[in-house]
């Protein structure tokens, strides 16, 4: 399966949007954690604006960065995200376990794995399909393989988002996930002006070895599910053909063969 | 998209363990919604539950797994000979040339309702038996499935709320297509929690007056089930003669509200368009639609017009959730098995429980069991985030 990489985008702690974090990301410049700060998604109407967690503000940013420049409302997409809202579910389930908690309307309509998508389709006016998966630590490549897949059959661009925020305690103590992360991307099934790289991709049913770097930067991907996305931003943005393995579901990888255009 | 052959198929519900259990009581006009007696639910509500789901034992080695929704799956594995279905399958193509993709908008969260109640009262902590991982997350369902059937192809978890179901139809296709698996498991599980039921309690969409009455003059609500929808997909060439097929799905999203629908149907039409382009079908080759028919005011008279705009009342429709309450992320799953029967049978099941249709209405609602023949059926999932998926099973046109 091949595709090609157009827009991108990435944020993370000391990673604040593709075009500072891109020479981070190539080595030429140090990384240095910072919080990463985000505003509500200025792409919403007010009052629905107000609303949005951690979670969706991740996900509309990285999003709405990937599709900058395009018709946003002609792609398809796919959201991947381990924890979905972790912040709504653990508010949820608080109450639940509290004989005098309630559970307001909005936050079960917010607690919806595909809440960020649906919050998507409203700000950028999309009616195009749309899916939201998880993948747990798998997430990513996960994701990565369906919208490759995506891609190569409907023969339309894609956009693929991947995020996840921390949950609260306790869930924090059962799913370790502590800090904001998402990565994200506009495939295309032919190479554009625009593409950086074309990437051909191969499920392979043998687990892969492990990663060989886990410092500094590279450690964030055992921060967040969707920091595993790490490895193929990094080779992005050094522009080098290179080979990558990501792990699948413990006894499988997807194979990434990124070639720059 | 070329068609697809459902090669096995396994149906859990209120109405009975089996597909057996469910044509019988489609043809018998008996539902499976009783007054809740589910722990700790709302008052006054109807449920459709899965009876003794939670003593269903899992595989010693794959115990950890042990919580309601991995519980419900196993049970329909077991069910309609579907595993070994999947085996044989198995055997034909290799392990690691069968996917797995599944739909759940709650998976095993259950769980983590118990395990909240038990937590130390000191520190808030979670009891230290509780594994997040292979139950509260959303990837614990297709990976129970393919451990406990033995696959080493790709596995998704796929969660669109109430069209997570259908929208496995897609991916599966799409899987099959790229050429990464001879073979999906499909389908949906999900099951009673708190959650879902104090959630709907809060919008006010449950039925408070017995069991739901879809498309009603006095339809005042959805009664939540629980259901495991399951389907082995492949190519065409393995269907068996005369056997209905996946013929298309379509999908689309409404950009317009979390969690009500875009009150013309926009969405809704565009989803069955797409579903009816993607196989290659017009609409005047659709002999029955069953509804998602919720049985709430605004869900149903949104899906009338859509409905009526595309098949004006030339086309019977239906909604079959009197039978089995919606099952939220296995319900586009566990209707494309009814909708197999109404083609298999020449059944129209009438909307169970309803004495006069929303005189607003304007499409074909039928209210009694029809026998006509059906060829072809469209099957529309809504859910919250405006997500729309609809599936087409039938025989092909000749």
């Amino acid at each position: 399966m091949k595709c090609w990489v157009g827009g991108l985008a990435v944020l993370g702690p000391g990673l604040p949007g593709w075009a500072e974090s891109e020479p981070i990301l190539a080595g030429a410049q140090p990384w240095t954690p910072a919080e990463l700060a985000l505003p509500p998604p200025a792409m919403l109407p007010p009052t629905e604006r107000r609303r949005t967690s951690l979670a969706v503000r991740l996900a509309l940013a990285a999003a709405a960065e990937a599709a900058a420049g395009e018709d946003a409302a002609a792609l398809d997409t796919i959201f991947a995200s381990s924890n979905g809202d972790g912040a709504v579910v653990g508010a949820i389930l608080e109450a639940l376990s509290d004989p005098e908690g309630t559970i307001s309307p909005t936050q079960f309509h917010n607690s919806v794995h595909n809440a960020a998508a649906g919050y998507w389709g409203i700000g950028a006016g999309s009616t195009r399909p749309s899916v939201s998966i998880g993948g747990h630590d798998d997430t990513f490549a996960a994701g990565l393989l369906q919208a490759a897949a995506t891609v190569v059959t409907h023969r339309r661009g894609l956009l693929f988002c991947a995020y996840d925020a921390p949950l609260p305690p306790p869930l924090a103590a059962v799913r370790h996930t502590t800090l904001p992360f998402a990565a994200a991307m506009v495939l295309r099934p032919e190479p554009v002006p625009a593409a950086r790289a074309a990437l051909t991709l191969r499920y392979v049913a043998e687990p892969a070895e492990a990663s060989p770097s886990t410092e500094g930067l590279d450690a964030l991907a055992r921060e967040n599910p969707a920091a595993r996305a790490l490895p193929l931003l990094r080779a992005l943005a050094v522009r080098r053909a290179a080979l990558l393995r990501l792990p699948l579901l413990g006894d499988a990888h997807l194979e990434v063969a990124v070639e720059p255009c | 998209m070329r068609p697809l052959s459902i090669t096995a198929g396994s149906a859990v519900c209120a109405l009975g363990t089996g597909r057996a259990a469910l044509r019988a009581a489609l043809h018998a006009r008996q539902g499976g919604l009783r007054p809740s007696g589910f722990p700790g639910a709302p008052e006054g509500i109807w449920l459709g539950c899965v009876p003794g789901v939670e003593t269903v034992p899992l595989p010693p080695a794959l115990s950890a797994f042990a919580c309601r929704n991995n519980r419900l799956a196993e049970l329909a594995l077991a069910t309609d000979g579907f595993a070994e279905a999947v085996e044989a399958a198995r055997e034909r193509y290799g392990a690691d040339r069968i996917a797995v993709v599944l739909g759940t908008s709650t998976a095993g969260i259950e769980e983590t309702e118990q395990a909240y109640r038990r937590r130390d009262p000191a520190s808030g902590a979670l009891p230290a038996d509780f594994d997040f991982a292979s139950t509260h997350d959303l990837q614990a369902l297709p990976r129970y499935v393919r451990a406990r059937l033995g696959l080493r192809g790709p596995a998704l978890a796929v969660s669109t709320a109430c069209t997570s179901g259908a929208r496995t139809f897609l991916e599966a296709a799409t899987l099959i297509e790229a050429g990464l698996a001879d073979a999906v498991v499909a389908g949906g599980v999900d099951t009673l929690c708190r959650m879902t039921l104090h959630g709907f309690a809060s919008l006010e969409l449950l039925s408070r007056s017995g069991p739901c009455r879809p498309c009603a003059a006095d339809r005042d609500g959805i009664s939540i089930g629980e259901a495991a929808g399951l389907v082995l997909l492949e190519r065409a060439e393995r269907a068996a003669p005369n056997a209905p097929l996946l013929l298309g799905v379509g999908a689309s999203s409404d950009g317009h509200h979390m969690s009500s629908p875009h009150p013309e149907g926009l969405g809704a039409v565009a989803a069955m368009r797409d579903a009816l382009e993607s196989a290659g079908l017009q609409v005047e080759d659709i002999d029955y639609v069953n509804l998602h028919g919720t049985g709430t005011r605004a869900n149903d008279a949104m899906e009338d017009r859509a409905v009526s705009h595309l098949f004006g009342d030339r086309v019977p429709c239906s909604s079959t959730k009197g039978w089995t309450g919606h099952t939220l992320g296995a319900s586009g799953a566990l209707e494309a098995l009814i909708a197999m029967i109404c083609v298999e049978d020449g059944l129209i099941p009438g909307c169970l429980g309803v004495e006069e249709v929303d005189p607003g209405f304007r499409s074909d609602v039928a209210i009694a069991n029809r026998t006509a023949p059906v060829e072809r059926v469209l099957s529309n999932s809504f859910g919250f985030g405006g997500s729309n998926c609809a599936l087409v099973i039938g025989r092909p046109l000749s």
